[in-house]
């Protein structure tokens, strides 16, 4: 049993990179599986998107689109002035959630090609514009810095 | 005038800082006795500047000095004080001044209370501080200034974020900064060494309290801005894998490894090479921190305006102190020589284990935390990487972890005995196994795996009792003999079972909101009431409220416990800040025990009634308490005799160390 020096450390090295192997094959399963690509609803159209692949859908909310049912359900429109997308969520929406500012829902079309929402992301303050929209409408000529 | 002398206080700490980075190193080159000597008055004097530019910008914060612009744009003359006072860090200029300060702080420190250490030594490692101080003082002069002014000056100012007029900016930046920054000095540390090109013992006897020092206000720092972030967003969460919460996660992911392998290194001389290159990493990721907060190319809660420039500057500095260290490491890590041998199954093979599963966990988060932004670079498109990618990947890495944390500390050095270990160890074993047995056949909802994190918990708590069970002798001598050796301990064992028994609790908190957590969302019309996992929550109707600089209105309710009786009121709010026409909500949350109520309110409805949404967080206190109690243990272990700074000098000579290793 008695390991010579040189055999404990083939021993922890042959450990640790087996260890690293499985790390590495779980981490690229995982970017594979769970990674959500962001789309403008001109993407949508141009692209489609499979009904229950989880994708990150932003835009600005149009305007007059916000809709209660009267109870905990919302329905808003995401557009990016080319294409509009219908989103439902259920729940609260953010404190700076308004008509005409950037937004990003995260969630998944339904078999019926409703986007159901199960996360709303607004802006965090007034000089915010999620990352991902801005640049997006910049590309597409629509939306400039202000200054 | 007082802000231009903070202005040129801050010029001048820059100039005394190139001073600091070149002479002391060139004293230490040439071995020059008056050169090295520069380094303590220079760190000292660099520390009374920065201090004198923060005074002066808190001054005109608190003076509510509009004609300096980085006030204007985050004041509000009708702001509390507290917050005029916080709100010096609650800005991209304000909190880059804060982090040179406690970077000066911790220079000085090592000056004062270095003066034990071999003289070369002691003048490396100020000199290496002294450039890491240049490069961020430059990057405020040049980028960052705080102390600009506007002319004519604005009456009123555009005030704070309202998000960020809370406690919690008093408390949570200033911790994780002491976290962040204090890795500094291990890093100094590591760089002197690699510039010596000699390492022994001693230095690890010197890092360590200071890695003990920043894990443990980076520990607490976390989990302050996590539970800030739980009852400040009104969304429910204490963790939400957001990028910039990662980035503070990763140092201290490989913080803690370090933690870990300078214990193998002080006691046993092995891991040399190692430790140096992780102390390298973990200020290299507390840099990367920084980088990614404060560049604005992650989208986050943290990201104040933003600024191309700035994020080149900063990402400069970063491949600059990166790589430079990490070239300086490839050149002369084979310099130091390897330390003693040991089995895989020890006290070292242990520690090995820690570090080996610690880093691969931080390499996924990183990974999932830089994805998106290569994936962009590379083909343009923008993807996100949330909570699944890092719960399929974080969650199976860290569990085996957490499995095996009670054996090490009952493995011997050089050799352990496995079996023996979970001999002592059955008791712990059966406890946490019937709880978790327990608690699936008798609560509902239960699943096997919620079982299973509720044993992993708990096992993780009985393994650190009876560690410090066995250590004191119980079951072996008498009770009171037990008790006598129990109070003899030496501080470290108590600190290693505080901060491994907070692992725990912290644990149990997350694996019981996952598990049992309850949530409603309903309209609720005044005299309404809604269920919430047996509490009744009974809307009483909306109350408008006037705070000092914002109006409120109040959603109050009245809860009653599971027998029916009346136990409180919750009062949860939508905040409106005129100053930046911002709304912000404010939860409602009444405690039970360990667990909580938490209110959040939603939209009026036309018809007068209001969406709210209510949870029920079963033990959620735990997480926080369980990192409590790791801050505790980190501060306690630091308290221990050997640790002590200047203690080490008394026994320089380095005795034989005794046959039998004390108890650690």
């Amino acid at each position: 049993m008695a390991m010579t020096r040189k055999q404990k450390r083939l021993a922890v090295i042959g450990g640790a990179f087996a260890f690293l192997a499985v790390a590495t094959t779980l981490t690229l399963f995982a970017l594979g599986q769970k990674a959500s690509y962001f789309y403008t609803p001109a993407d949508v159209a141009e692209k489609g998107v499979a009904a229950g692949e989880r994708i990150r859908l932003g835009g600005l909310v149009a305007t007059g689109s916000i809709a209660r049912d009267g109870g905990t359900d919302v329905s808003f429109a995401v557009t990016d002035q080319i294409e509009t997308v219908t989103v439902s969520y259920s729940g609260i929406l953010p404190d700076l959630f308004r008509e005409e500012q950037g937004v990003i829902a995260e969630g998944a079309f339904d078999a019926s090609g409703r986007f159901v929402a199960d996360t709303v992301l607004a802006r965090h303050d007034e000089n915010y514009m999620p990352r991902e929209v801005a640049d997006s409408m910049k590309a597409r000529g629509i939306w400039q810095d202000e200054e | 005038m007082i802000v231009e002398i903070g202005h040129f206080a801050l010029v001048l700490a820059f100039a005394l800082s190139l001073v600091l980075s070149v002479v002391p190193l060139v004293g230490a080159r040439m071995g020059d006795a008056r050169l090295m000597g520069v380094a303590e008055p220079a760190a000292l004097s660099i520390l009374a500047l920065i201090a004198l530019s923060f005074a002066a910008l808190t001054v005109a914060y608190v003076q509510s000095d509009f004609s300096v612009a980085n006030v204007w744009e985050n004041s509000h003359s009708a702001k509390p004080m507290l917050y005029k006072v916080t709100g010096v860090w609650g800005n991209h200029e304000g909190s880059m001044l804060l982090w040179v300060l406690i970077l000066a702080a911790f220079a000085a420190l090592v000056a004062i209370f270095g003066r034990n250490l071999p003289a070369t030594l002691r003048a490396n490692v100020l000199a290496v501080q002294g450039m890491i101080a240049a490069a961020f003082l430059l990057f405020l002069l040049a980028s960052s200034n705080p102390f600009e002014r506007i002319n004519p000056p604005p009456i009123e100012g555009q005030d704070l974020n309202p998000i960020l007029q809370d406690i919690g900016l008093a408390i949570h930046p200033p911790l994780l900064y002491l976290g962040y920054v204090g890795f500094s000095i291990c890093f100094s540390f590591a760089v002197a060494a690699l510039i010596e090109g000699r390492i022994d013992a001693a230095w690890a006897r010197w890092v360590r309290p200071w890695t003990l020092a920043a894990w443990a206000a980076l520990t607490g720092g976390i989990a302050m801005g996590s539970y800030w972030a739980y009852y400040e967003l009104g969304w429910g969460g204490y963790w939400f894998w957001d990028p910039v919460e990662n980035a503070s996660f990763l140092p201290w992911l490989s913080g803690t490894a370090l933690l870990h392998s300078a214990i193998v290194m002080e006691k046993r001389s092995a891991l040399k090479i190692w430790t140096v290159l992780l102390a390298i990493l973990t200020f290299s990721l507390s840099l990367l921190g920084t980088f990614l907060v404060r560049s604005g190319v992650l989208t986050s809660v943290h990201a104040f305006a933003t600024d191309p420039t700035r994020g080149v500057f900063i990402l400069m500095i970063l491949v600059a102190f990166i790589g430079g260290s990490l070239a300086l490491f490839a050149l002369r890590a084979s310099s130091l020589t390897a330390g003693g041998v040991f089995h895989p199954i020890s006290r070292e093979g242990g520690l090995v284990l820690n570090n080996l599963f610690l880093t691969t966990a931080a390499a996924t988060v990183l990974v999932g935390t830089l994805w998106p932004l290569l994936v962009e670079a590379v083909s343009g498109e923008k993807i996100s990487v949330g909570a699944p990618f890092f719960n399929m990947t974080f969650g199976p890495l860290i569990v085996p972890l957490l499995l095996a944390v009670p054996f090490g500390p009952l493995l011997a050095w050089k050799r352990g005995d496995l079996y023996a270990a979970s001999q002592r160890l059955f008791v712990a074993f059966g406890l946490s196994l019937a709880i978790a047995l327990a608690t699936f056949f008798i609560v509902d909802r239960v699943s096997a795996l919620a079982a299973f994190g509720i044993a992993v918990a708990f096992w993780l708590v009985f393994g650190a009792l009876t560690d410090l069970a066995l250590k004191s002798g119980v079951g072996k001598v008498s009770p009171a003999v037990a008790l006598r050796r129990f109070a003899g301990l030496p501080r470290s064992v108590f600190g290693t079972s505080l901060a491994h028994a907070g692992l725990g609790l912290t644990t149990l908190g997350i694996v019981a909101v996952s598990a049992l957590e309850v949530e409603r969302i309903a309209v609720m019309q005044p005299g309404d009431a809604m269920d919430v996992a047996g509490y009744e929550l009974r809307f009483d109707g909306i109350f408008p409220f006037e705070g000092p600089n914002y109006t409120e209105e109040q959603g109050r309710f009245t809860y009653s416990d599971r027998s029916g009786r009346e136990r409180g009121e919750i009062v949860s709010a939508k905040r409106f800040y005129p100053a930046r026409q911002m709304p912000t909500t404010e939860a409602g949350i009444a405690s039970r025990g360990f667990s909580q109520l938490y209110v959040a309110l939603g939209d009026r409805a036309p018809d007068g009634g209001i969406v709210v949404r209510a949870w029920w967080k079963p033990q959620v206190l735990f997480i926080w308490i369980g990192c409590v109690s790791m801050m505790l243990g980190g501060a306690i272990s630091l308290l221990d005799r050997r640790l002590r700074v200047g203690a080490p000098a008394a026994r320089r000579a380095k005795p034989a160390r005794p046959a039998v290793e004390p108890a650690e």
